[in-house]
């Protein structure tokens, strides 16, 4: 079924279409329309779950934990200053190894309060033990969703979905949604022996001491790892069934390419449509949009960029004092290859707290990228006002 | 009461270990012994950080019988919520969800949690263990802390200055279908409370005064004694509230006289012979509102 739907119900489609049986959130803009649209769903009875809804994001998260805990399939929304409140809980989800569904809709932490697309929300909780998707449309969005559950419960580690703000989450794009019977060939109700049940009563969480903490951290980390494996097949599985794959990176003309383009989410698009037209003018550039940041795609990072002679990052967020997160983690990616194939790595600020990064500030990076020999001490902000 | 029937009232099954990690005569350990032989096997526990994230023993043990999840101090509402919620909709109505929380977790960390899961009545029972001050990190004052205690962070010479917040006040503001007031001192009215919520739907809530003798500074065995003397006083009346209006006395209450009480802990050793007569007076004037909430509903 083809409809026309903003990214944000892209996501409630995805919630829906997944069978999710728990929703508990708390409303933010630009993420309100998700929840909405579940609530509707639930009113309606076209999904049976209970939305439990809660006073803030930190209960949010607190509640998706107690019903993940108990077995059920659980989902929850939010951005920005949201997301920060559940900081906390993040961690506890992730090393509690609660297989939570959660869409943020990337937006600018404050203040000033600015409700547009950034990164840093999102970025911030790089360490917090979540799978990140960022989403590039619609399409990707509701697709990423359902495949968020299968992949959060084979290796129970919480995946955030992540879409810009206004940009996906409030932009109509047409979206093949996919039928009820063929997503439940894809994804059965979530069974797990490991949850509270009161005929086999286990504690969950209790005090762990030094002797057993760091094995605890290492499982996270082993199946972290192999959440970039089972997130291969999950995309070929999907691949059969609805005929679409996104990658953990797509490389894109990137073959012959001297300088490749780096970006995520939205900006992507934009620069698809710079290097089709700059690849018609001549000019051997290529583009590689990174979806899955964390765990982080390093070998797929090599593979793409390795042999190129010039790499411009695109970071739509920054880590005040270091550099854009991307780029940085794009460096340490590259450092142990062979120096021969070792692209120099050119980092640029673009698009914060939601300003627009046109055809032109993308052109304007790989012209500057072209003519500079070494890559400046700092990241390059670009269009910044003096 | 003989023996016998106190013997025939209290179910001898227990879902509490020997082995657990309370300190001796802790008042907190009664009170979940008790709770628990109230509500039976088919129940689980939700443990916000306090004195129990210790109790209830290190990974990878359990001093429980039932299913325990440990979770942050704040959400001892919201991951009850959640847990119910997935039982529910799973087609399980019966289980009983009981968030089990001291006073930090309860009068100030997680109030807010407390507040949301309250004011949406959900189907949870709400146990706060109110030993009136953070005991697990080392005798810290919280909201809970009574006026003129002596903890790390109010010493002698400044001692807690502001009276004890009163919760179930806030709690029954609500209008949730039931809560209560409970004492370690009298197991047989706090099961009697634990049955009654067990058998509501909606939100419960009852607050148990649990001494904690080295907070409060008394002997291990003064602790169901000191409990006793909190109610007899009228300091801490055994009550209940239905929906917010209806209150009711679970017990008479003797009004003894306050100093025992006060005298008998150290966390109370720099109080004046007139502070305690203040303390006094406070209690008798805090009586007639309860006279009257029993009276009128108001």
């Amino acid at each position: 079924m083809n409809k026309v739907i903003v990214g944000n119900h892209a996501v409630s489609w995805g919630v829906k279409l997944a069978r999710t049986e728990v929703i508990s959130a708390y409303p933010i803009t630009p993420q309100t329309q998700i929840v909405e649209e579940l609530s509707d769903m639930c009113a309606r009875g076209a999904l049976n779950a209970r939305f439990i809804k809660v006073e803030s994001e930190h209960s949010a998260m607190a509640a998706c934990i107690g019903a993940s805990a108990a077995g059920v399939r659980t989902f929850t929304a939010t951005s920005s200053q949201g997301l920060a409140l559940m900081h906390e809980l993040l961690h506890w989800a992730g090393l509690g190894r609660h297989p939570i569904v959660m869409a943020n809709v990337n937006r600018a932490m404050g203040p000033g309060w600015n409700i547009w697309t950034d990164q840093n929300d999102s970025l911030s909780q790089r360490d917090t033990g979540w799978i990140q998707l960022y989403c590039e449309t619609n399409q990707e969005v509701l697709d990423t969703t359902i495949q968020a559950f299968k992949l959060a419960e084979a290796v129970n580690i919480p995946v955030m979905i992540i879409l810009d703000a206004f940009f996906l989450s409030h932009t109509s794009e047409p979206v093949d949604i996919p039928d009820q019977v063929t997503v439940d060939r894809f994804l059965a109700q979530r069974e797990t022996s490991i949850k509270l049940d009161v005929a086999d009563p286990h504690a969950f969480n209790a005090l762990v001491r030094p002797d057993a903490y760091m094995e605890m951290r290492k499982d996270q980390q082993d199946w972290m790892r192999r959440a970039k494996t089972v997130y291969a097949e999950i995309e070929t599985e999907w691949k059969a069934l609805f005929g679409r794959e996104y990658g953990k990176i797509e490389p894109y003309r990137t073959d012959d390419a001297e300088l490749i383009l780096v970006t995520s989410g939205t900006v992507t698009s934009t620069t698809r449509h710079v290097v089709d037209q700059m690849r018609e003018r001549g000019t051997r550039v290529g583009l590689v949009k990174i979806k899955m940041f964390r765990p982080f795609p390093t070998d797929d990072i090599r593979r793409a960029l390795s042999g190129a002679i010039k790499v411009a990052v695109l970071d739509r967020n920054i880590s005040p004092g270091r550099s854009g997160i991307f780029a940085e983690e794009i460096r340490s990616a590259l450092y142990n290859i062979p120096m021969d194939d070792r692209p120099k790595i050119f980092g640029y600020i673009v698009g914060l707290g939601g300003r627009d990064v046109t055809p032109a500030v993308i052109e304007d990076i790989v012209e500057q990228t072209q003519i500079a020999t070494q890559p400046t001490r700092e990241d390059l902000w670009v269009g910044v006002k003096p | 009461m003989s023996q016998t029937m106190i013997k025939h009232e209290i179910p001898r099954k227990e879902f509490l270990s020997p082995g657990h990690l309370a300190c001796p005569g802790c008042g907190g350990s009664i009170a979940m012994r008790t709770v628990l032989k109230g509500l039976g096997e088919d129940t689980m526990v939700v443990l916000p950080a306090c004195c129990w994230s210790i109790i209830a023993g290190p990974w990878p043990q359990s001093s429980l019988k039932v299913p325990l999840y440990h979770t942050a101090f704040e959400t001892g509402g919201a991951v009850a919520s959640g847990i119910k919620a997935a039982l529910e909709v799973r087609g399980n109505h019966e289980t009983t969800v009981m968030a089990w929380a001291g006073d930090g977790g309860t009068f100030d960390i997680g109030l807010q949690a407390l507040s949301g899961a309250a004011e949406r009545n959900e189907d949870i029972i709400y146990c706060c263990y109110d030993n009136e001050a953070y005991m697990n990190t080392g005798v810290q004052r919280s909201s809970s802390t009574p006026a003129g205690a002596w903890t790390t962070t109010t010493p002698s010479d400044h001692p807690e200055s502001h009276p004890k917040k009163d919760i179930l006040s806030i709690i029954a503001a609500h209008r949730v279908p039931y809560a209560a007031t409970a004492s370690v001192a009298y197991p047989q009215d706090l099961l009697q409370k634990v049955r009654r919520a067990k058998s509501i739907r909606g939100t419960k809530f009852i607050h148990i005064l649990s001494p904690c003798p080295p907070g409060w500074k008394h002997p291990d065995e003064s602790t169901v004694d000191l409990a006793r003397q909190a109610v007899q006083s009228r300091l801490f009346p055994l009550v209940e509230v239905e929906n917010g209006q209806t209150w009711r006395f679970t017990m008479d209450h003797e009004g003894y006289p306050i100093a025992p009480y006060i005298k008998a802990q150290g966390r109370f050793r720099q109080l004046s012979n007139q502070q305690i007569e203040d303390i006094q007076q406070q209690i008798n004037e805090r009586w007639t509102v309860w006279e009257n909430r029993v009276k009128y509903g108001t």
